[in-house]
């Protein structure tokens, strides 16, 4: 076992995969050479070659429907968009083309293709590369959404993503790459792409979070339980979609309250679907509503003020008072 | 090779342009030094220096006309100063401030575009706008050699070809996109030669020499205004440091390729001919070097003095008007934010 951040434990996970499986290519802008402007490729091309792993012309549209042919082709392209802001220009690859391939060809072609994407806020990026864009494929048929909240769980949540085959969307949250260290093996491992993780046992309140907001939502559980006595049992959703409903339903009777905490803008997003699925599946068990604190439908801000948009642990434990009084 | 080995001062640019020339790539170059090193300590955030770059965006700039439009990338905040554009208002921006998104209502400056090439349509939307309303106004949008490969590219030159709008197309072609080098990003020789593919005009010019690029966007812009339809021009530079503040060139490229450039800075060649036709001097320099320290340490006392962000700007320009549901947001977050340390709540 070896001690990796979320950043090397991405780097390893495709080590392995290039290593134990020919098909599998890995592409994008600058992600040969340079390694990645995250370094998450870094030393890739020296170990596998120019042929499988290499840097594309700048053209993100180009970069995924190249991934769809050799996808269609029995490759396993991992294709990266440099920065999920960018995903817009590749958008009709990736929900028009690659998630509705099978379906269009009644299985005949498939897209089992990966595409990693760095996201997510906190950072001070320049503008347009910290939007959290998951919803917009949580919306997608065809797709599988991943977010990994760890490095244990990205990579064995990438090799699983890899294997897939259907396409997935995989988020690494910029934030995540190198703030946390853990132990990952090194050698090959899976962790299943549609089974959250309870990261925190409780009886009193069920916490559905992902990516980062896991990390806040945590911390905000810590201090419910310090000045309250209160037990949030927190749940890593690690897909959010498909949505592992059963796992959050589970909880949920025996919490009889939920809330859910997301990065992204209020509505119509993974939250709505979340409350919508324990809407469907345990009405009878809450006690209460289910809310979520999230920030508001507006336009992800400039970075000097990034910090007062995203729920900190503050404004989520006051979502978890909230909860719990109504 | 001297780009500049004019012996003879020019007789189709006025000594003020060629003044102007010089002053304004001096004022860049000390503008961006200043900001790499505000950036290193923690004073603004990423930034993408556009050392080596100067002869392109100046003379690109100021041989535009006031009422032209210049539609800018990241690194063209240089032309958006050239062209009008406070220089606070510049670093604003890359210290992640909403207040460094203003342009002067009389400024024709368009947004910084972010994501690649996006700014080209628009670029021709810009130009269409003015042949419909029957206005003398050229639209000029930058951009870079990576750009070149993105859709949004060749559907402006397209749209530019087939509608024949007064629009101009300008590459600085630095050689890299963050790491990727020219001949990785297309197999032509050039990116002029890609404006023959939509029957527009190519052409190339040496971008570190100042005179040549006027020249060049003069003579497209005199072209675009009588009716001429678009140009797309390339200019040959090269950028000496980072992509931004992030990027560590030594993974991809030669430091000696930088000094080469170096021996060819489009400042020092004008300097020199400025010089040799008696129009600059020592003492001329060491006042402008002294004049553009105390502006920009202005500028960046402007920047810092402006006090925490407010939150309500969060909602200001969302939608022309509020609707209720964001109204509850806002009075939400205010809510939130009531016991924030840090700002002016
Ligand atoms: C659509 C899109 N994809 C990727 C990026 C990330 N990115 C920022 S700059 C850059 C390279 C741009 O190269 P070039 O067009 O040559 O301009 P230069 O930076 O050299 O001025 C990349 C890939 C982006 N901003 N937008």
């Amino acid at each position: 076992m070896a001690q990796m951040t979320m950043v090397q434990a991405v780097n390893n996970a495709l080590d392995v995969e290039l290593g134990r499986d020919k098909s599998v290519l890995v592409f994008g802008e600058d992600v040969g050479q340079n390694g990645g402007v995250f370094r998450a490729t870094d030393g890739l091309q020296a170990k596998y070659g120019k042929d499988r792993v290499f840097d594309t012309p700048l053209a993100e549209s180009g970069i995924i429907g190249l991934a769809n042919g050799l996808a269609m082709q029995g490759f396993r392209p991992v294709a990266e968009i440099q920065f999920f802001g960018f995903v817009f220009e590749a958008m009709d690859e990736i929900a028009g083309q690659a998630a509705r391939m099978r379906f269009r060809t009644n299985g005949r072609y498939t897209c089992p293709l990966v595409v990693r994407s760095p996201f997510g806020g906190g950072n001070k990026t320049p503008e347009m590369h910290a939007d959290s864009l998951e919803g917009l494929f949580v919306q997608t048929p065809g797709l599988r959404v991943v977010i990994p909240s760890n490095p244990y769980d990205a990579k064995g949540l990438l090799i699983s993503a890899i294997r897939d085959n259907d396409p997935v969307i995989f988020l690494e949250h910029m934030k995540l790459y190198r703030s946390l260290r853990a132990e990952v093996p090194e050698e090959a491992y899976t962790v299943p792409l549609d089974k959250a993780n309870v990261v925190r046992e409780g009886r009193d309140l069920t916490v559905i979070a992902y990516g980062a907001m896991v990390h806040t939502a945590l911390k905000a559980a810590e201090e419910l339980a310090k000045q309250r006595g209160v037990q949030a049992e927190v749940i890593d959703l690690r897909s959010v979609n498909p949505i592992d409903i059963e796992t959050i339903v589970t909880s949920v009777k025996k919490t009889h309250r939920a809330v859910v905490v997301q990065e992204a803008q209020r509505s119509a997003g993974a939250a709505a679907e979340i409350i919508a699925q324990i809407n469907e599946h345990a009405i009878y068990h809450l006690e209460g509503p289910v809310l979520r604190v999230t920030p508001p439908d507006t336009v992800y801000p400039f970075a000097q003020i990034e910090d007062e948009w995203i729920p900190d642990s503050a404004q989520v434990l006051r979502g978890f008072d909230k909860v719990l009084s109504l | 090779m001297a780009d500049t080995a004019m012996l003879r001062k020019p007789s189709d640019v006025t000594d003020d342009v060629l003044l102007n020339l010089y002053t304004e790539m001096v004022r860049l170059r000390v503008f961006d030094r200043r900001c790499v090193r505000l950036q290193r300590a923690g004073r603004i955030g990423t930034y993408p220096p556009l050392e080596g770059q100067e002869a392109c965006q100046v003379a690109s700039t100021l041989a535009l006309r006031r009422q032209d439009f210049v539609v800018p990338t990241y690194r063209d905040y240089g032309a958006m100063m050239v062209h009008g554009v406070p220089m606070e208002h510049i670093l604003m921006y890359w210290n992640g401030r909403a207040e460094g998104c203003e342009i002067p209502d009389d400024v024709n400056v368009f947004p910084i575009a972010v994501p690649i090439a996006t700014q080209l349509p628009h670029a021709a939307g810009l130009a269409w706008a003015a042949k419909l309303r029957g206005i003398d106004q050229v639209a000029l949008g930058f951009f870079g050699d990576g750009a070149s490969s993105e859709g949004d590219f060749h559907e402006a030159l397209n749209f530019a070809g087939v509608f024949q709008i007064p629009v101009i197309f300008f590459c600085e072609n630095n050689q890299y996109a963050i790491s990727v080098p020219f001949r990785r990003q297309t197999a032509t020789q050039t990116i002029a030669e890609k404006a023959a593919a939509y029957g527009v005009r190519g052409v190339r010019v040496n971008g570190q020499d100042a005179l040549e690029v006027y020249r060049a966007v003069r003579s497209a812009v005199e072209q675009a205004a009588a009716g001429g339809g678009p140009t797309l021009i390339e200019a040959l530079t090269y950028r000496y440091g980072a992509h931004t503040t992030s990027d560590d060139p030594s993974k991809y490229r030669d430091p000696s390729e930088a000094d080469a450039w170096r021996e060819r800075d489009p400042i020092v060649q004008l300097r020199q001919s400025l010089v040799s036709w008696g129009l600059w001097d020592d003492e001329a320099e060491t006042e402008l070097l002294e004049r553009l320290e105390s502006e920009v340490t202005a500028a960046v006392a402007r920047m810092e003095a402006l006090g925490p962000p407010n939150p309500d700007h969060l909602f200001d320009c969302v939608y022309a008007e509020l609707s209720p549901h964001l109204e509850r947001q806002r009075r939400a977050l205010r809510a939130e934010l009531k016991d924030w340390e840090g700002t002016d709540q």
